[in-house]
C-alpha cells in the first residue's frame, strides 16, 4: 500500500495552521456534537442525579447505578433484559449472517441469471417500515387468521403449530427470526460488495491449482473478505443492542409473554417513560442508556483490539 | 373518507381557533379522546353554546398514546388549553401538586357527585377535589345472544354456572366459548381480574383494606379470583396466548364466540362491527354463590380540570358547571355509548346494551379498579405485575397462589400502608 502523505511530511512547506481544514470540519463537527455527542453526554450527566417529588434534580454520585445493579427489583429485569438481548444478537449470529454470507457467494456467481431481481427482493424488506413487518408476521403467524397454520396442515405437520408469539419459550426466538427476515439484506449487500471486489485472477489462479468452486470460497474467498465479517458482526452487535422498535411494536412496552421478549431498548422505554400507571422514571432510564451505552462500548473494544487489529488485510 | 374528513376537521378547527383567539374570549379543551371528536364538536360544545352564546370551546384532542407527554410539555411551556381532560389518580394529582390544575370544590354541580366518583380526581385526605368527574367504563360480559339461543342457554348468574356454560358450548363445538387473548397481556386483569374479583373482595371494603394494609393480595378472596381465571384457558380460542385484543373483538364481531369479557368501552365497537348480523346482550360479572351481594367495577377513566395558567378561568368554571348538569349526562350517556355519566342523575340511556351495563349500577355496588388509587405509585409497579401474573395465570404458566405472592412480594418492596 502506498503510504499517504500526512501533516508532518516534509512535502508541506509551509507549516502555516491549516484553517480550511477546520472549514471543512466544521459542519459535520458541529452537527455531530450538537446531535450525538452532547444528548448522550447529558444523557450520561442525567444519570448521576435524582428526581424529587416536586421534580427539582439533585446529584446522588453512582446511586442509581448501585440501585440498578443491586437492588432486585431493578437487577432483575436489567439482567433479564441484557440476558435476552444477547439471545437476541446470537441467533442474529448465527442464523442471520451466515444467511447472508451464503446469498451474497450465490449472488456472486458468475452464471446465475436475474441476479439484480434477487438482490432487490432480498433487500426489500429492510426498507418497510417495523410497523409493517410486525404486523405482516402477526398475521402470518396468527392462529385464528394466519396461513401458517393452514400451511402446515397441508404438510401433514399441523400438530407442530404453536401460537409462537404468545409463549415463553419461544417468543424470543420468535421476533429474532423476524428480525433476521427483515435485515438479512444488509449483511448480503456488504459482503456481496466485498465479494465482488475480489479480482478475477486470483478465483483463475484457484481453478489452475485445481481448487472446485468450494475450495475456491472457502480457501481463498473467504479470507479475503474476512474484514467485512468482522464488520457486520460489530454493525449486527450495535444495531441488536439499540433495537426496540419490533419488540414494541409486536408486545408492547411490557415485552411479554412475563418478560420474555425484553431487551434493553424496550426496559429503557418503560423506565425512561413509564408505562400505564407505571410513572417514568428520567434519571433511571437514563441510567440503563447509559449502561447500554458502556455494553456496546466494551463490544466495541473487544472487536477492535481483539479481532481487527489481527484480521490480515491483503491488497488486492 | 373518516380519515379525510378528520383532517379537513382538523383544518377547520385551527382556522376556527385562531379566529376565536382573536375574538378575546375562547376555550380550548387539551383531550385524549380523538376518537370522540365529533361528538364533542357536533353535539356536546353546539348544546354548551347554545346556552352560553358568549363563550366559545374548541375541543383540541391528540392521540391517546402521546397525551401525558404532550400534555406536560405544552403544560410546562405554558400554551396548554384552558381545560385539562385528567386521567385518574396520579397523573392529575402530580399536575395538581405542581400548581398546574386548580380546585374545583367551590363548584355548585359538584354535590351531584358522590365520593367514589371524586376519588380519581381528590387529594389522598379527600379533601380537594380538582377535575370534574366526567365518565366511568363498566365492565361486564358481552355475549351472542343469537349463539346463547341456538344452544338454548341463559346468562350465567354464578361462576359455576358460568363454567357449566362454557363447557356446553365447548362440547357443541360450533362456537369459541370466550373471545380472550393475553398476548396483550392487560385483559386477563382488567377484564378477568377486576371484572370478576370485586365480589370476591366486596369492591369498595376490600379495596381500602389493601390501602390500609388489612388485607392482602395472598388472602384466599383475592387468591380465589386467580383461580376461577386459571380455569379460563381450556375455553379460549386456539392459539389465545398469541391473540390481541383486536383478534378478541374480530372473533367475537364475527360470530365465531359466544361471550366476549368486556369494558363498556368496546360498546361502540361490536354496535358497528357486529352491525345486527347477531343480537348481542350483557351480563354483569356472576357471583361466586348465588345470593351473594353483586359488586361492578365502575371505573372512573376520565374528569376534567381548569388548566391554572388559563387566561379565562371564569368562563372555564361555567363550563365546568354545565358539564355537571343532566344535560351534559345526557349528551354524554347517548352519543359516547359505553362511557357513562359519573353525576347522580336519571339518564335514560338508548343503546340497548349500554343500558343493561348501566342497570347494574342499580343493582350492585360500584367500585373501581383496587390497583389505581395510592398502590401503583412504587417500583415494582403493581398495575403491570398484574397484568402480568393475571395473563400467566390464564396462560396456565403461573399457580394462582405464586401470582398472589409475587404481586404482594412486590407491594411489599416499597408500600408501608399507615397504620
Amino acid at each position: 500500500m502506498p503510504r499517504r502523505r500526512t501533516l508532518g511530511d516534509p512535502v508541506m512547506i509551509r507549516s502555516r495552521f491549516p484553517v480550511h481544514v477546520l472549514v471543512f470540519i466544521a459542519p459535520a463537527l458541529l452537527i455531530y456534537t450538537l446531535f450525538m455527542v452532547y444528548p448522550l453526554a447529558d444523557s450520561i450527566r442525567l444519570s448521576l442525579y435524582t428526581l424529587d417529588e416536586a421534580g427539582k434534580p439533585h446529584f446522588a454520585g453512582l446511586a442509581n447505578y448501585v440501585t440498578m445493579l443491586t437492588d432486585p427489583e431493578w437487577s432483575g429485569p436489567f439482567w433479564n433484559a441484557l440476558g435476552n438481548n444477547f439471545k437476541f444478537f446470537a441467533i442474529h449470529m448465527l442464523v442471520q449472517n451466515p444467511i447472508a454470507l451464503v446469498l451474497a457467494a450465490l449472488l456472486s456467481l458468475p452464471r446465475l441469471r436475474l441476479r439484480n431481481t434477487y438482490r432487490t427482493l432480498i433487500f426489500m424488506p429492510t426498507m418497510l417500515s417495523v410497523v409493517i413487518i410486525g404486523f405482516v408476521w402477526q398475521l402470518i403467524l396468527s392462529p385464528l387468521w394466519g396461513v401458517s397454520a393452514s400451511l402446515l396442515d397441508l404438510v401433514g405437520l399441523k400438530d407442530w403449530f404453536e401460537p409462537w408469539l404468545g409463549q415463553e419459550n419461544t417468543a424470543l426466538v420468535t421476533l429474532s427470526l423476524v428480525s433476521v427476515w427483515q435485515f438479512v439484506g444488509i449483511p448480503m449487500m456488504l459482503l456481496y460488495a466485498a465479494l465482488l471486489a475480489i479480482p478475477g485472477d486470483l478465483e483463475d489462479a484457484a481453478l489452475v491449482d485445481g481448487a472446485n468452486a468450494l475450495q475456491t470460497f472457502v480457501y481463498v474467498k473467504l479470507p479475503l473478505i474476512m474484514p467485512t465479517v468482522g464488520l457486520v458482526s460489530i454493525l449486527t452487535f450495535v444495531g441488536n443492542f439499540n433495537a426496540f422498535d419490533l419488540i414494541y411494536a409486536v408486545k408492547g412496552a411490557l415485552a411479554g409473554p412475563n418478560f420474555s421478549t425484553d431487551i434493553m431498548g424496550t426496559f429503557f422505554y418503560r423506565t425512561f417513560f413509564g408505562y400505564q400507571l407505571q410513572a417514568g422514571n428520567p434519571t433511571m432510564g437514563a441510567t440503563v442508556a447509559t449502561l447500554t451505552f458502556l455494553i456496546i462500548l466494551v463490544g466495541l473494544a473487544v472487536y477492535l483490539f481483539g479481532v481487527q487489529r489481527r484480521v490480515q488485510r491483503y491488497a488486492l | 373518507m373518516n380519515k379525510h374528513a378528520r383532517t379537513a376537521f382538523a383544518v377547520l378547527a385551527a382556522l376556527a381557533a385562531s379566529q376565536a383567539l382573536a375574538a378575546g374570549a375562547t376555550l380550548r379543551i387539551e383531550s385524549w379522546r380523538n376518537d370522540d371528536a365529533d361528538t364533542w364538536n357536533d353535539k356536546i360544545i353546539p348544546a354548551f353554546t347554545k346556552a352560553h352564546p358568549d363563550i366559545k370551546v374548541v375541543f383540541a384532542p391528540t392521540p391517546p398514546a402521546d397525551y401525558n407527554a404532550s400534555l406536560n410539555a405544552k403544560l410546562a411551556g405554558g400554551t396548554a388549553g384552558d381545560l385539562i381532560t385528567c386521567r385518574p389518580f396520579d397523573a392529575s394529582l402530580e399536575m395538581y401538586k405542581k400548581g398546574q390544575l386548580l380546585p374545583v370544590n367551590d363548584l355548585k354541580g359538584m354535590a351531584s357527585f358522590d365520593e367514589i366518583a371524586r376519588l380519581a380526581w381528590s387529594t389522598d385526605d379527600g379533601k380537594t377535589t380538582f377535575c370534574v368527574p366526567l365518565a366511568a367504563v363498566l365492565h361486564g360480559f358481552i355475549y351472542n345472544k343469537d349463539a346463547f339461543a341456538e344452544l338454548k342457554l341463559a346468562p350465567p348468574k354464578t361462576l359455576p354456572e358460568f363454567m357449566e356454560v362454557l363447557k356446553k358450548i365447548k362440547a357443541d363445538g360450533r362456537y369459541v366459548p370466550m373471545a380472550l387473548g393475553t398476548a396483550e397481556q392487560w385483559e386477563a386483569a382488567t377484564v378477568g381480574f377486576q371484572n370478576i374479583g370485586p365480589d370476591f373482595w366486596a369492591g369498595e371494603a376490600g379495596r381500602k383494606a389493601l390501602i390500609a394494609g388489612t388485607q392482602k393480595f395472598t388472602d384466599p378472596q383475592y387468591v380465589a379470583v386467580w383461580k376461577e381465571l386459571a380455569a379460563w384457558g381450556p375455553y379460549l380460542g386456539d392459539g389465545y396466548k398469541a391473540q390481541k385484543n383486536a383478534d378478541s373483538q374480530n372473533l367475537f364481531a364475527l360470530g365465531r364466540a359466544a361471550i366476549y369479557p368486556a369494558g363498556s368501552w368496546d360498546i361502540p365497537v361490536f354496535n358497528q362491527q357486529v352491525a345486527g348480523s347477531f343480537a348481542i346482550g350483557a351480563f354483569p360479572p356472576p357471583l361466586p354463590k348465588a345470593g351473594d351481594t353483586c359488586y361492578i367495577s365502575d371505573h372512573t377513566d376520565m374528569g376534567i380540570g381548569i388548566n391554572a395558567a388559563s387566561k379565562n378561568p371564569e368562563a372555564a368554571k361555567v363550563f365546568l358547571e354545565w358539564l355537571t348538569t343532566p344535560e351534559f349526562a345526557a349528551l354524554l350517556a347517548n352519543h359516547l355509548p359505553g362511557f357513562f355519566p359519573l353525576a347522580r342523575h336519571k339518564i335514560a340511556i338508548e343503546d340497548p346494551v349500554a343500558r343493561e351495563f348501566a342497570s347494574w349500577r342499580e343493582t350492585c355496588q360500584s367500585t373501581i379498579r383496587n390497583s389505581y388509587q395510592i398502590l401503583s405509585r412504587g417500583t415494582p409497579n403493581l398495575e403491570n405485575q398484574l397484568w402480568n401474573v393475571s395473563a400467566q395465570v390464564v396462560n396456565g404458566t403461573l399457580s394462582p397462589e405464586q401470582a398472589a405472592k409475587t404481586v404482594q412480594d412486590g407491594l411489599d418492596k416499597w408500600y408501608k400502608p399507615a397504620r
